[in-house]
Parts: C-alpha cells; sequence; structure tokens
C-alpha cells in the first residue's frame, strides 16, 4: 500500500515538472485582403485551428479552406471551385517554427516580436515562409498576430488571362491566434 | 520502475498508474506538434456539404437545385429566337425574337423565390424553391430541392363573347429536382414534374401534365460547361400535339456573370410553356438559339 502511495505521488510530481508546453486555439482568426482596380477580394476565416509549443516554439496551424467567408457569395464558390479548388485541397496548412525563440520569454507579460518561417501549403503546394509579427504575452494567455505578403503563383494559383490584369499577383493575410493551455 | 509495478499486489491499480502514466508522456512529448493539429481538426469537423453542383440556378429551360445565395439578387435575361427552320427569310430565326426577364432572390440559404414576364403570351410568373436535402461528402449522396411555379397568361382572351374567368388563364407547376454532383466534372438531375391547367387546352386534353425531366453537366474546364436537358412527357398525360422538350446548352462563367448559350425546341421559359407546349422537332430543324445572362447582386452583405 505503502509503495502504491509512492508510486502515486512521483506520477503526481513528475505530471508537474511535465507541465503541457503546448498552447491552442481552435477560433484563431484569418483574413487576406488583395486590392484589384475592380474590387478587393478580401475574407475572412475564423476557424482557424493552431497550436503553440512554446518550449521548443514550433507553431502549426490548420485552416478549412470552405471556411473562407466573403462579403460576395458568388466571388466564395469562385475561390473555391475555380482558384483553391478546395475539394481537391480541403486544407491550408503552415508548419513552422519561432525562430527567435531566445527572445521571446513566456513567462513575463509583455509584447515581444517574433520572427516566424516554416512550410505554407496552399492548394497543395508547399513553399517555405518567412514572416514577422507579434506576441502578447498575459499570465492566462498569449496573443500573437502577423502580416506578411504570399505570392498566388507560390501555390500554383492560376488566374485566367481573362482577368490577369485585374487581380492582384500577391495577397496579403492577417493571422490573429489567442493561444490558452490545451 | 517496472520493478516497482512487480511488486504490487493489486493488479487493476497496477493497469490504471501504466494508464496514467502513459497518457501523461502522450501529452507531454514524443508527440509531433502536426499529429497534435491533425487530431484537433479532426474532432471538430463539420459536414462537407458538396457546392456548385451547377454553375447556375437553372439547368438550361428549369430549375437546377442550385439556389441564390441568402441576401442575393440574380437579374436573368432570356432570348430564345425563331426556329432554325424557318429559313433564310427570317435569318434562320434571329428575326423573331422571345423574351423573358427574371428577378430571383434568396430569402435563406435554402429558400429562394422568383418572379418573371415572358413576352410570350404576355406572361407573368412567380415561384418559389427550397433546398429539402444538401449533398455531403461521405454522407447524404443527394442534392433535393422542392420547387412551386404559378403563371397567369396576361394575353387577351380569345373568346371575349363566353363568360370568363381570371383563374382560367392561370397555370401551376411542381417539381422535385433530385440532383448529385458525381465528380468536379460531371452532374447529373432528375425531375418528377407536374403541370396543372385550371382551363386545359382542348376538351380531350387533360388538366394535368406528367412529366420526367433529366439533365446534367459536363465542365469543359473550370469556366465553361457544357449542358443537356430533357423532359419526357408521360404518354396520356399530355397535350395533344405537343412534343417533349430537349436542350443543349453551354455555361460560361465570367466573374459576376453567368452566359448561357443554347439551342431547344421549345419557345416558353416557365415551365408550363416548354414541358408541356413544346412543339417543335428538335430532329426537324425546330431548333432555336437562345441565351440567357444571370447577373448577381449582393443585396444584403452577409455578417459573420
Amino acid at each position: 500500500m505503502k509503495q502504491i502511495l509512492v508510486c502515486v505521488l512521483l506520477c503526481a510530481i513528475s505530471a508537474g515538472s511535465f507541465a503541457q508546453p503546448v498552447f491552442m486555439t481552435r477560433n484563431g482568426k484569418i483574413s487576406f485582403f488583395s486590392k484589384t482596380p475592380i474590387e478587393n477580394i478580401e475574407a475572412t476565416n475564423n476557424e482557424v485551428t493552431s497550436l503553440l509549443d512554446i518550449e521548443k516554439g514550433e507553431l502549426v496551424f490548420a485552416v478549412l479552406v470552405k471556411s473562407f467567408r466573403f462579403d460576395k457569395a458568388l466571388m466564395e464558390e469562385h475561390f473555391n471551385e475555380n482558384y483553391l479548388e478546395s475539394s481537391k485541397y480541403p486544407k491550408a496548412t503552415f508548419n513552422g517554427k519561432i525562430l527567435n525563440l531566445s527572445k521571446v520569454n513566456f513567462k513575463v507579460s509583455g509584447t515581444y516580436e517574433i520572427e516566424v518561417g516554416g512550410d505554407l501549403t496552399i492548394h497543395g503546394v508547399k513553399q517555405y515562409q518567412t514572416a514577422t509579427g507579434t506576441i502578447i504575452v498575459s499570465p492566462d494567455k498569449f496573443e500573437a498576430s502577423s502580416r506578411f505578403v504570399i505570392k498566388l503563383a507560390d501555390h500554383k494559383i492560376e488566374i485566367p488571362a481573362l482577368v490577369a490584369e485585374k487581380i492582384s499577383k500577391t495577397v496579403e493575410i492577417n493571422v490573429n491566434c489567442i493561444y490558452a493551455p490545451k | 520502475m517496472s520493478i516497482v509495478f512487480m511488486r504490487l499486489n493489486n493488479k487493476l491499480s497496477l493497469i490504471g498508474i501504466l494508464l496514467f502514466v502513459s497518457s501523461l508522456h502522450a501529452t507531454s512529448y514524443g508527440q509531433d506538434l502536426m499529429d497534435m493539429l491533425d487530431k484537433e481538426t479532426e474532432k471538430q469537423s463539420k459536414p462537407d456539404y458538396v457546392t456548385a453542383t451547377f454553375k447556375t440556378t437553372r439547368l438550361i429551360n428549369g430549375h437546377s437545385v442550385e439556389n441564390v445565395a441568402k441576401g442575393v439578387l440574380d437579374f436573368r435575361i432570356s432570348h430564345r429566337f425563331g426556329f432554325l427552320s424557318d429559313g433564310a427569310y427570317e435569318l434562320f430565326g434571329l428575326d423573331q425574337a422571345s423574351m423573358r426577364m427574371g428577378f430571383d432572390y434568396g430569402l435563406t440559404k435554402r429558400w429562394m423565390i422568383g418572379v418573371g414576364r415572358s413576352t410570350y403570351q404576355k406572361q407573368f410568373d412567380g415561384f418559389t424553391k427550397y433546398k429539402l436535402l444538401s449533398q455531403v461528402s461521405g454522407g447524404m449522396p443527394i442534392t433535393v430541392s422542392a420547387t412551386a411555379g404559378i403563371m397567369y397568361k396576361s394575353l387577351k382572351f380569345d373568346t371575349p363573347d363566353r363568360e370568363n374567368f381570371l383563374t382560367s388563364k392561370m397555370y401551376y407547376s411542381a417539381q422535385l429536382l433530385i440532383g448529385r454532383k458525381f465528380s468536379e466534372s460531371l452532374s447529373l438531375q432528375l425531375m418528377p414534374t407536374l403541370i396543372h391547367y385550371n382551363l386545359a387546352t382542348g376538351i380531350n386534353d387533360p388538366n394535368d401534365v406528367f412529366s420526367v425531366g433529366a439533365g446534367g453537366r459536363m465542365k469543359l474546364n473550370k469556366r465553361v460547361s457544357l449542358n443537356a436537358e430533357y423532359y419526357y412527357q408521360i404518354p396520356g398525360h399530355q397535350i395533344s400535339g405537343a412534343t417533349n422538350s430537349l436542350a443543349l446548352g453551354f455555361d460560361i462563367e465570367t466573374g459576376g456573370h453567368v452566359f448561357q448559350l443554347n439551342v431547344t425546341n421549345s419557345t416558353g421559359m416557365t415551365e408550363r410553356s416548354f414541358i408541356s407546349e413544346t412543339t417543335g422537332n428538335f430532329f426537324k430543324g425546330d431548333i432555336r438559339f437562345g441565351f440567357t445572362i444571370s447577373r448577381v447582386f449582393t443585396i444584403v452583405t452577409p455578417r459573420y
């Protein structure tokens, strides 16, 4: 009986020392914006899942392409059908790291500038992407945000010749995630 | 650790502790963050509704299972020219044109309404369409919509000396649309249809015309599809002299517009006029060229 007690105690201690370094959000926000002479193309996705490992500085994202919401229903349909081909490539993902992890102290509240780099997979095409952003550390959560620009050609997203002049070849992406302990 | 465990008498607590320890280890380390993410996204996966079974709310003449989106107005102008068989004097039908102008609006994601006016018999029409079932990938195999339409021929009575009733010029239609997107390029649809005439066309003609439509589309590329639509009238339930409606066409999508180019043996563009009152024989040159332009306007911007 004594041994069981010791064992449970040991486990409890080990559980304490293995405190989850992984933080998560299920409703992160990613929006994109592209300015064109005719009309702006913009959409928002509020169902972004992301995990952040504060020990290793690893950062991963998964986005359902179909969950991007546009003001114009037809634009949303064309985005899914013709450009992102979301039935063929339903998910967009990012698998990367905080490159300057040593400059972020997750135990001290404050705002930290971060650099992130990793594989961004959109439209089934993987591309190494870097971005800068900020992370706001507070006692109960981390709020990360970033703004970066991607090239459509990097992900083999084709623009038909007919509208090539009217659609921007780059898209600005905004990310905002509030992480809580998993 | 294992030696400690071996000494334990109580096997149950041994298993319990082992499970506890292994679960701790599973979540704390040794697992790729990306795998964890995959598990999280699987947990919250929602039904994946199949979208864009057809490019627009009409296959060619008749309805498709598609709806206009909520808060969106679809302005449609359709033309059908004369028969190709009319010859060079009529410039193969281009001298004559029959037109319908229509406004469709999406009340909800599943429910749309529309009104229209045709030059053919100065006809007004209105309809409502409701999506009962939506195809889900890995789930519900079909999309099912129901439509109900009312048509009013405002052309003056050709028997003014007789006692005429306004309702004699009214017609109704009811359709069930059963569609499936088989692949990115192929979608097919079945349309059992009932058309009701308040006043039968002739003494031997029925008040109710039953027919079954079949149609589909094959995408030729991302923005162009080839469509076909055929309505088979059930023998014994059709107006004498009426032929079955056949239409072939292309849907061409350009930004906010969809152009539909077609050839058909039908003149009218409402259910009553093309399903039950087509007279042309497609294979004897009674073919009309026609087109529809659809332009959508977002009236109510969705809130997310």
